[in-house]
């Protein structure tokens, strides 16, 4: 027998809907369809259908959060070491479901997708979208996939927007919420952020209004955008730890403006890889919709008004380095929870990673999670009894 | 695990008094939850609205395991998250000498909570008073065994300064539940001398 593990092979399912008369409603007011989900599942539903689990991915990840697509596949999904057999997201025992959201550019529709009115891609026509908006497609997804309540949705950063986001609007579809390195509503910091990495997109002279072609993109825009972004998700520490004032070459310093530091190169080469995998205009509408997002717009501005309807638990987590999403925030959501007797576990892991530490800290946030799936399935078990 | 549980609270009397203590159905804070040993039995046994507040990263895993609600906080940061009046009782376990300003605190669990429960440990407890008079030095107890430099109980007081403490923040203490290992009728006798530990709830 084979040492080497095997690996776990994964195919990425598509859901189409929208033709039917049953368009997907937005909350600009206008209507998507048809709507097409790409979506991955692992491990199986069970008889009760009472261990489905929904994770969801921040604004650059996709559906193939674990696993690989093939044999020679060289990279597994952006939470492998979280989602798989024997893991936090333990495949042996829960039904796990990763669904790319609408407006992305990895499957699902988006701005690059085509218009039916006009045959041609969307690009700026694509209608405005929320997270509200995400989380209504991904019920459709539910209905079709037949589980009518997630034992818990999980998500990161983006994903855990979208999870909170699904406890208030679907509150008898969800069992629990884990809700990590997330936040209500985006700070100012964050929106002046996001601002910048739009302005780099659309001041790219290859943007055109949105209508780019496939083979000349604003991939410089995109780069700084993404450049902007990681200098974000990383911490002072984290860049010190990493690069701290090396150069790239160990001969003498050059005194010009090429790229010499470590960290402009790393920099560079995330911007550079970026562009190969991510489309622009879902850039820009994504970043949108995050910086739109106010999880207290439900109360009409009241954040414990908002959560009123909600009853499943909450497992809430931080990490001390995060200041994209700071524990301050997560801490102003769990005391919210508290105000409405929501039961709410809440961790401020310690990490010096940044923001990225939630796709980093697994010891700590897997346990977390594998102890709070354990205790939600006893839950339902003991009311099945 | 629950049986783990049992198991484990039979070892602190002050937890076994203090869970009897609480009634069904209320809302319980406990502040120093540790590993959740106490809420996850009144969970279970009294369908309580539970939520903890622990500082170590360890033995909060161990509270979510257990499906105990548990908040990461310190205990000195205060209370300011949590609303007036919003638990039928907070818990403060052998704690209360450990904290940096143990007045503030109490200002805090009893707005907090309508009923505070304190298990107390007592420093005018006789073997302590024995070793600071005859041999001159810090009492170490099996209930305070860290030496005076290493210490986290920074706050140590007797009974008595704790009654004079409430009398003075205008706390009224409902009830005073001193218990001893050995010498139990000593220690209803003359509490301040005999009881290693005291129960107190208090409220407003």
């Amino acid at each position: 027998m084979s040492n080497e593990k095997k690996k776990m092979i994964v195919k990425s399912k598509e859901f189409s809907f929208g033709t039917d008369n049953e368009p997907l409603e937005l909350d600009c007011g206008k209507t998507l369809a048809p709507v097409n989900i790409t979506y991955e599942t692992y491990g199986k539903l069970n008889q009760a259908k009472s261990n489905a689990v929904l994770i969801l991915h921040a604004l650059t990840g996709d559906a193939h959060v674990a696993g690989y697509h093939s044999e020679t596949d060289k990279k597994p999904g952006w939470w492998d070491e979280m989602v798989g057999a024997g893991k936090a997201f333990d495949t042996d025992k829960y039904f796990i479901v990763c669904s790319n959201i609408i407006g992305g550019c990895t499957g699902s529709t988006g701005p690059r997708s085509i218009n039916p009115e006009t045959g041609k891609p969307y690009n700026m026509d694509f209608p405005f979208i929320t997270i509200s908006d995400m989380v209504r497609a991904q019920h459709r997804l539910m209905q079709h996939l037949e589980v009518s309540r997630w034992l818990s949705i999980a998500g990161g950063s983006m994903g855990g927007m979208q999870a909170l986001q699904w406890g208030v609007d679907y509150p008898e579809a969800v069992n629990s919420v884990m809700a990590i390195a997330t936040t209500t509503r985006l700070s100012p910091q964050s929106i002046a952020f996001d601002w910048v990495g739009r302005e780099a997109i659309m001041s790219d002279a290859n943007w055109r209004n949105g209508e780019y072609t496939d083979d000349l993109e604003p991939d410089q825009g995109l780069a700084i955008a993404r450049m902007v972004g990681h200098i974000t998700y990383l911490s002072d520490e984290a860049m010190d730890k990493k690069f701290g004032r090396r150069l790239q070459t160990k001969t003498k310093q050059s005194i010009d403006f090429s790229r010499n530091f470590q960290v402009e190169s790393y920099l560079e080469y995330q911007g550079q890889q970026f562009v190969e995998r991510f489309d622009a205009n879902s850039y820009l509408y994504i970043s949108r919709a995050m910086d739109y997002y106010d999880l207290s717009k439900k109360g009409d501005g009241d954040l414990n008004k908002s959560l009123e309807k909600v009853t499943s638990p909450f497992l809430v987590v931080s990490f001390s380095s995060d200041w994209l999403f700071p524990k301050s925030h997560s801490k102003e959501l769990v005391k919210a929870l508290r105000n409405n007797n929501i039961d709410a576990t809440y961790c401020d892991i310690e990490s010096s990673y940044g923001h990225d530490a939630f796709l980093l800290e697994i010891d700590t946030l897997g346990k977390l999670i594998s102890g709070f799936l354990a205790s939600r399935t006893d839950e339902v078990n003991k009311n099945v009894k | 695990m629950l049986n783990r549980s049992k198991k484990e609270l039979q070892n602190r009397q002050d937890l076994m008094i203090t869970a009897d203590i609480i009634t069904n159905k209320a809302s319980v804070l406990d502040l120093g939850c540790g590993n959740g040993n106490l809420l996850h039995i009144l969970k279970a046994e009294k369908n309580i609205y539970a939520c903890g507040v622990e500082i170590e990263q360890n033995k909060l895993l161990e509270c979510v395991k257990k499906g105990v609600p548990v908040i990461h906080s310190d205990l000195n940061d205060g209370l300011d998250d949590f609303q007036d009046n919003s638990f039928d009782f907070v818990v403060l376990s052998q704690t209360i000498q450990a904290v940096h300003r143990p007045d503030k605190l109490i200002e805090d669990m009893v707005r907090v909570g309508k009923k505070v429960i304190i298990s107390f440990l007592n420093i005018g407890y006789f073997t302590s008073r024995f070793q600071l008079t005859f041999y001159g030095k810090m009492p170490v107890t099996n209930s305070l065994p860290e030496l005076w430099y290493s210490t986290p109980n920074i706050h140590l007081a007797t009974i008595c300064d704790f009654r004079n403490l409430c009398i003075e923040k205008g706390v009224k203490i409902t009830e005073e539940i001193p218990f001893g290992t050995h010498l139990n009728i000593l220690a209803k006798f003359w509490p301040n001398m005999f009881a290693p530990t005291c129960v107190f709830i208090i409220e407003k």
